[in-house]
């Protein structure tokens, strides 16, 4: 590993994917706070928004409680060097609704486009719209355990094409091992002029290990949140991944004493339940389900008087990706309906 | 027997699938299937159907413009935006399936009768064809409702290069149809691409935000208009009766394509070109003076 002089940029996504272990409901102060404390401990970008990005309040995905506007207009009173970032998944939002707006009128400095690891094509608009109007832009493959490492390089160099200056690859469901990670970025990393990033979550307690195997396979941003907070287990923790990169010998330009106050005074404070791997988040990461379905997937199965991990395997089967929550009830109806399953078709083992 | 001739711009999945709609059509017949690519896939399947073809796109029709009288507009928005004008002065009645929204938005179901008065009508897109009579049924038996929103979820491989390119004016313009035609104030379309392979059949999800929804009398309206959508697709299926919680209603529509061209996960493809033809049959008939057959 070169370690002497690299730097990683590790982007802040607490305001973002923190959103879906808040269920949508950060309110101004919150975000007033956390904003304050990003600029304090020298983060270089603060994504702000609901979990699944501009436009995607819903009833479908949750509604935020607090408009796009209001939440980036809050934090960008806040930042002075920090970037402030918004992200989009095109199907919810759309640059005439949403893109414009925050770069012309909310002042976004940098955008991330995401979209299911193998619909690259759909964000071509979006990425270039944003590129056009000198805003730094990220390409962002959701689902990346979906497909193999070179099916996602055709997919991140169409998002290079369009112009990003980085594509990242987010493990949603936070179902990869060591060797899947190391795998895939240095596959990218090897086919790509420009930067590659990476986005854990800690379904299977591999968020920052995962993080830094990324790192060593050649990527050089990384997302991360205060506390772990985001959906389903929680994403690599912004202060503890800040703290083994120093100690590795790598810059992130961060202050770590302000990132921690940051996570046990704020964001600690404000958590509805501490982030934990639980059997339903397990479960989820040993499927291979969006990390943003556990909730759902746990009112469903309530509902319809099913088991919640039979409930989440079935999703695994179906390949249903995230942005399809409707389909949890769906399916959700179907096992209900379908009484004399047999167990054994459901066992986790069968996954392993 | 007499048919009425239609061309086909657009040689993609939308026009090829038109197209073996039309050739099993008792009242059209394709005059002209063009495109800008004379080894385009599309291009060769219609040569060997025995369809005439052309590569030179829309100038195949001006420069014959006795080869059809309706025509179909399968390009992209853009590529309408200069179609448009040039048919409207060759005076066809345009059919345009892409969403550029220059012509009076058509769901066949809720306004055939109107839109054959016009000489431009836009199908909306596939979500809202499978949605806004839905929406529409909602709205009439609760005038309340605040707020409805529809995710489409549709296979990748029924997604062409065209939705995918336009997939912002796909749902700005769904929205928009939700609003017009069921007159709710506010109203939000979502779409989702699913690769999974065997390919999943297009899923409408339809969510309305309503203080005390008529359940009963809500559910046999859908009922009532499902049944009136099958009659020109017939793989239009209700897949869950409205069930209500937290002050929002959900309901869900299936679309099992009839697989013409692109096998039947592909009911996005179909709801909207059957929609199409539905339309140009009912303007053949009346040219032909056949007796009405209006959807009722």
């Amino acid at each position: 590993m070169k370690s002497n002089n690299r730097e990683v940029l590790i982007v802040d996504s607490t305001l973002r994917d923190g959103s879906h272990a808040m269920k949508h409901q950060f309110t101004v102060q919150d975000i007033v706070q956390y904003a304050r404390g990003a600029e304090l401990a020298g983060t270089k970008i603060l994504m702000v928004g609901h979990g699944n990005g501009l436009g995607a309040s819903s009833l479908q995905l949750g509604l935020s409680l607090v408009s796009d506007k209001e939440m980036l207009v809050a934090a960008k009173k806040q930042l002075k060097k920090t970037q402030l970032g918004a992200f989009l998944i095109p199907g919810f939002g759309t640059i005439k609704n949403d893109i414009e707006p925050a770069i012309v009128d909310y002042g976004v400095d940098v955008i991330m486009v995401a979209c299911h690891c193998t619909e690259a094509n759909i964000t071509r608009q979006h990425i270039q719209y944003a590129t056009k109007k000198n805003i730094k832009t990220y390409g962002v493959l959701m689902m990346s355990h979906m497909i193999s490492a070179e099916e996602l390089l055709v997919q991140a160099k169409l998002m290079e094409e369009y112009g990003v200056a980085g594509v990242l690859l987010m493990d949603s469901a936070g179902t990869y091992l060591p060797k899947d990670v190391s795998e895939k970025v240095s596959t990218l990393v090897k086919g790509l002029k420009v930067d590659v990033g990476f986005h854990a979550h800690n379904n299977l307690g591999m968020a920052v290990a995962n993080s830094l195997i990324a790192v060593e396979s050649g990527a050089n941003i990384l997302d991360a949140c205060s506390r772990g907070l985001g959906a389903g287990a929680g994403n690599c923790q912004l202060e503890v991944i800040a703290a083994v990169l120093n100690k590795v010998g790598i810059k992130t330009g961060l202050d770590l004493y302000q990132l921690m106050n940051n996570s046990e005074n704020i964001i600690a404070k404000l958590m509805k339940a501490p982030i934990e791997i639980n059997d339903i988040t397990l479960t989820s990461g040993l499927a291979g389900v969006f990390s943003g379905f556990a909730p759902h997937a746990k009112k469903a199965a309530i509902k319809f008087g099913i088991d919640v991990h039979d409930l989440l395997i079935e999703l695994g089967k179906r390949k249903i990706i995230g942005g399809q929550e409707d389909i949890i009830i769906d399916v959700a109806n179907f096992l209900k309906q379908k009484k004399e399953f047999k167990d054994e078709d459901y066992q986790i083992e069968s996954l392993l | 027997m007499k048919k009425i001739k239609v061309g086909i711009i657009g040689t993609g999945n939308i026009g090829s699938d038109l197209l073996i709609k039309i050739i099993r059509s008792p009242y059209l017949e394709c005059g002209i299937f063009t495109g800008q690519n004379p080894d385009s896939e599309g291009i060769l399947r219609a040569k060997k159907l025995g369809v005439k073809t052309s590569f030179e796109s829309i100038r195949a029709i001006e420069k014959n413009p006795k080869c059809c009288e309706i025509v179909f507009d399968a390009t992209s928005a853009k590529g309408h935006l200069y179609n448009a004008p040039i048919l409207k002065k060759l005076k066809k009645f345009v059919i345009d399936m892409t969403p550029s929204r220059i012509g009076k938005m058509c769901v066949p179901s809720l306004n055939l009768e109107s839109s054959l008065k016009e000489n431009n009508i836009n199908m909306v897109s596939c979500g809202g064809q499978a949605t806004t009579p839905i929406a529409k049924a909602i709205m009439k038996i609760n005038p309340n409702t605040q707020y409805i929103e529809i995710v489409s979820s549709i296979s990748s491989k029924s997604a062409g290069i065209g939705t995918r390119n336009n997939i912002d004016e796909y749902t700005q313009t769904t929205s928009e149809a939700l609003v017009y035609f069921s007159g709710v104030k506010k109203a939000k379309a979502i779409v989702n691409l699913n690769p999974a392979d065997p390919p999943i059949l297009m899923h409408n999800t339809i969510y309305a935000q309503i203080k005390n929804p008529k359940i009963d009398l809500t559910t046999k309206e859908i009922k009532k208009v499902v049944k009136k959508i099958q009659q020109y697709v017939p793989g239009y299926k209700l897949v869950l009766e409205p069930v209500y919680d937290n002050g929002r209603l959900t309901t869900m529509i299936e679309v099992i394509g009839r697989g013409d061209f692109l096998p039947i996960y592909a009911g996005n493809l179909d709801i909207i070109n059957c929609a199409a033809i539905a339309v140009a049959e009912e303007y053949a008939r009346r040219k032909l003076k056949i007796k009405k057959h209006e959807i009722k």
